[in-house]
């Protein structure tokens, strides 16, 4: 047991230093990173970076060179991942389209389509977005009511869309649409791609919680889609959202924000009704607690980087990362604003405020545990498909889609 | 990065898992828990002829000479069966104060009827409902000899020896004190988890050899012992969690299997999440005690917390998910529901362990 790289990996470890080194500078503090004036500079920036990267093979690792991937192992791309983690390196924007509509491209595009749609992915020069939810299609998305109508070659879209993070900068979206209610929930749904600068595409912003708006409501009003552009079979595209779903929860993973280092430093330094937080028995527990669980994520991962280490498929241990570090994030960000006191409940604009950071991730947190897929339904999946627990009992199975009863919200 | 057991590792957990399946230890704990006996000797003989006790002792002293790792996966499965042996005071703690702290006669004399479980040994630390301090202890050694007293032993009414926790001079440190010597008195105490006998003991002049000792010697060897009840709680955590999850499948109730309730299905993903952090935590331990890494201490308090929080809400939840039946003396929900607060007890609490583990933070400031 120890936590050494193969002599291989080494040697791709070094490759991958020597070329952050020479192409971004590294991060001063664990609190250093990359942060942009404007969503407008970030774009830009996180595009001249992945010019960058793809120039030189460091783009969507795993993709074939063909498309502009490297054709890397996974233990690659995970070490990769821990060496780009140390440098101050542009981020966001791209995960959605490289991480969920590359693959389902992958998949199911003609190759004429591949060779047309990939590569722009890969150097980064167009953004996709993700249209699956709606207002009443959320955890039970494959209840979506967006309409596709066929006529001679072309289909017309109607409906909406809703949570479409970075539609209002997107390129293209994969989308997935009901094209026969007549017949049972997962069975009438179609899937395509979607140009979205077509006509009858309104893209509006959701004001959030934190007062943010990184995404969307997406209307289609009588939008044409070329039937080239569906992926799969007409009534496939419950299976084709599957290949995306799966690549979401792998992609959403740990809660970013403060977490225990952050806690453990602010108790050290933070009086607290006459002596050190940390001399308080009730902090020291809440630290014990969290600092357990970080542990415990962080060496579950390494147990994954194992088996991918051995080119091994790794075990289900990391379905577990979300829940734990979104309710974590959660329980942080509320102590860290708790101990600053009622000074916590104050906005500070000041770059780096200590409850600058605490209420970002007291906001954030809400948000990433409902984000691809709720804890709800991630302990749905751990209870069926991790402990083969059987499916609750559905009131709208085998029933056609336009008699399911809806409600009103 | 290589962060698992070996193949062969994994295989003597195969095979500890086979033998203690074969022989039926929940059954025997239940024998145990319900009769006079203290222990099950012909399964604690067995364990021993299986070579388990000699696992980290040196070939020169009798052992196997293996390594910690080997005895991790052990521990895992002696918890997960709910073995009725003192294989955990006489190996986790007696085995290893000598291992580390003992003199080369005291080796030479002890080791290999440890190894051969021929000897039992106990570990006797606490006096009172106060958590052992280098302040509190009030056991004394002056002389060549020990007096006070200790409570709550595991093991201490059928171990050979003791190893003690007693102050010297200005220092506190361990003795090993026979248990057949004058002055010895051993008084079995009845406890919450009769699967595992404990007792009083006091001592009068009773004659004692010193270990190499000093507080911090007391602190490592909790330390180590902690990752070795961390891995039996993670087994005892897992069988709860499966059999929770096996009576949920074959119970109905409404028409259907309960099972298929979100309450159910919730209830027992939060026992996977408990479960699996405390694996991977548990892993860390091993790593630390196998590779004797300065982050011991750290590693040591995190496998423990985290163990001893998931078998607390996997037995607890393992009874609520039988409904009635679950607290009944027939099924054997109970009886892991009193090991799991046995083990952990055994070496110090769940918020003397988080304290410990904030504490080693700070020294090492290691974050």
């Amino acid at each position: 047991m120890d936590f050494n790289d193969t002599q291989e990996e080494a040697k791709f470890r070094k490759e991958a230093y020597e070329w952050l080194k020479a192409n971004a500078s590294l991060k001063e503090g664990p609190k250093d990173g990359w942060r942009a004036a404007s969503e407008e500079e970030g774009l830009k920036e996180v595009k001249v970076w992945q010019k960058k990267l793809h120039e030189d093979g460091w783009a969507c690792m795993h993709w074939p060179k063909a498309y502009g991937g490297r054709e890397s192992t996974p233990i690659e791309r995970v070490i990769w991942g821990q060496e780009v983690s140390k440098f101050k390196v542009p981020g966001g924007y791209l995960e959605i389209g490289q991480g969920m509509a590359g693959p389902v491209m992958m998949m199911y595009a003609t190759e004429e389509q591949k060779e047309r749609y990939l590569p722009p992915l890969a150097t980064g020069e167009e953004i996709w977005c993700q249209l699956f939810s709606e207002p009443a299609a959320g955890s039970d998305v494959a209840g979506i009511k967006t309409k596709a109508e066929l006529d001679g070659d072309t289909w017309t879209i109607n409906g909406q869309k809703v949570w479409t993070s970075g539609a209002h900068f997107s390129d293209y979206g994969i989308l997935v649409t009901r094209s026969d209610p007549s017949v049972p929930k997962h069975k009438g749904l179609t899937f395509f791609f979607v140009d979205m600068k077509s006509p009858g595409i309104e893209v509006k912003p959701i004001k959030q919680i934190s007062g943010g708006a990184n995404f969307n409501e997406v209307y289609f009003t009588d939008v044409k889609i070329p039937d080239s552009q569906r992926l799969g079979a007409v009534g496939d595209g419950w299976k084709v959202s599957l290949t995306t779903l799966m690549n979401e929860r792998l992609a959403v993973g740990d809660a970013s924000g403060p977490d225990f280092e952050e806690a453990f430093t602010l108790a050290r330094g933070q009086d607290l009704n006459g002596k050190l937080a940390i001399e308080n028995d009730a902090v020291r527990e809440k630290l014990a607690d969290w600092y357990c669980q970080q542990s415990g994520l962080k060496f579950a991962k390494y147990r994954n980087i194992s088996a991918l280490s051995r080119g091994e498929t790794p075990g289900p241990q990391s379905s577990i990362t979300k829940i734990v570090s979104g309710n974590k994030l959660q329980e942080v960000a509320n102590f860290g604003l708790d101990i600053l006191d009622s000074a916590g409940i104050i906005r500070s604009d000041e770059d780096g405020a200590e409850q600058s950071m605490y209420q970002y991730g007291f906001y954030g947190a809400a948000g990433i545990r409902i984000a691809g897929g709720t804890d709800e339904i991630l302990k749905n999946i751990i209870s069926e498909q991790v402990l083969g627990m059987p499916q609750d009992m559905r009131a709208d199975k085998g029933i056609p889609f336009n008699e399911i009863p809806s409600g009103n919200k | 990065m290589n962060f698992e057991f070996s193949a062969d590792q994994m295989q003597l957990k195969d095979i500890a898992r086979k033998f203690l399946e074969k022989e039926e230890t929940v059954k025997r704990a239940r024998t145990i828990l319900e009769g006079e006996e203290s222990y099950d000797k012909d399964l604690w003989s067995q364990v021993a002829e299986m070579g388990f006790t000699a696992t980290v002792i040196p070939e020169e002293y009798g052992g196997l000479g293996l390594g910690y790792l080997e005895l991790c996966v052990i521990a895992e499965e002696l918890g997960r069966s709910l073995a009725p042996t003192p294989f955990s005071s006489s190996v986790y703690l007696a085995t290893e104060s000598i291992l580390q702290f003992g003199s080369d006669s005291l080796k030479q004399i002890n080791l290999p009827s440890l190894a051969s479980g021929e000897k039992i040994g106990a570990f006797a630390h606490t006096e009172s409902t106060t958590s052992p301090t280098e302040e509190n202890i009030s056991c004394e050694f002056k002389d060549g000899s020990l007096n006070g007293s200790k409570i709550a032993v595991t093991d201490g009414d059928v171990a050979d020896f003791f190893i003690v926790s007693a102050k010297s001079g200005s220092e506190v440190g361990l003795f090993l004190v026979e248990s057949s010597s004058d002055g010895v008195e051993v008084t079995s105490q009845p406890t919450l988890d009769p699967s595992r006998s404990h007792a009083a003991i006091s001592f009068k002049n009773a004659k004692a050899e010193t270990l190499d000792s000093g507080w911090s010697n007391i602190t490592t060897l909790l330390d180590r012992a902690a990752v070795l009840f961390s891995f039996e709680q993670l087994g005892g955590a897992e069988a709860c969690m499966n059999m929770a999850k096996e009576y949920a499948m074959g119970r109905y109730a409404f028409g259907r299997s309960i099972a298929s309730f979100q309450a159910i299905k919730h209830k027992l993903a939060d026992m996977y999440i408990a479960v699996e952090l405390a694996r991977s935590n548990c892993y860390y331990g091993a790593w630390a005690l196998s590779t004797d890494a300065p982050e011991l201490p750290t590693a040591a308090a995190t496998c423990r917390v985290s163990a001893s929080q998931a078998y607390h809400e996997c037995s607890k939840e393992n009874i609520q998910t039988h409904g009635g039946m679950g607290f009944t003396w027939e099924f054997d929900c109970h009886l892991y529901y009193r090991r799991c607060r046995q083990l952990a007890a055994n070496i110090g609490s769940q918020s003397i362990w988080k304290d410990k583990l904030i504490s080693s933070l700070e020294r090492a400031n290691q974050i």
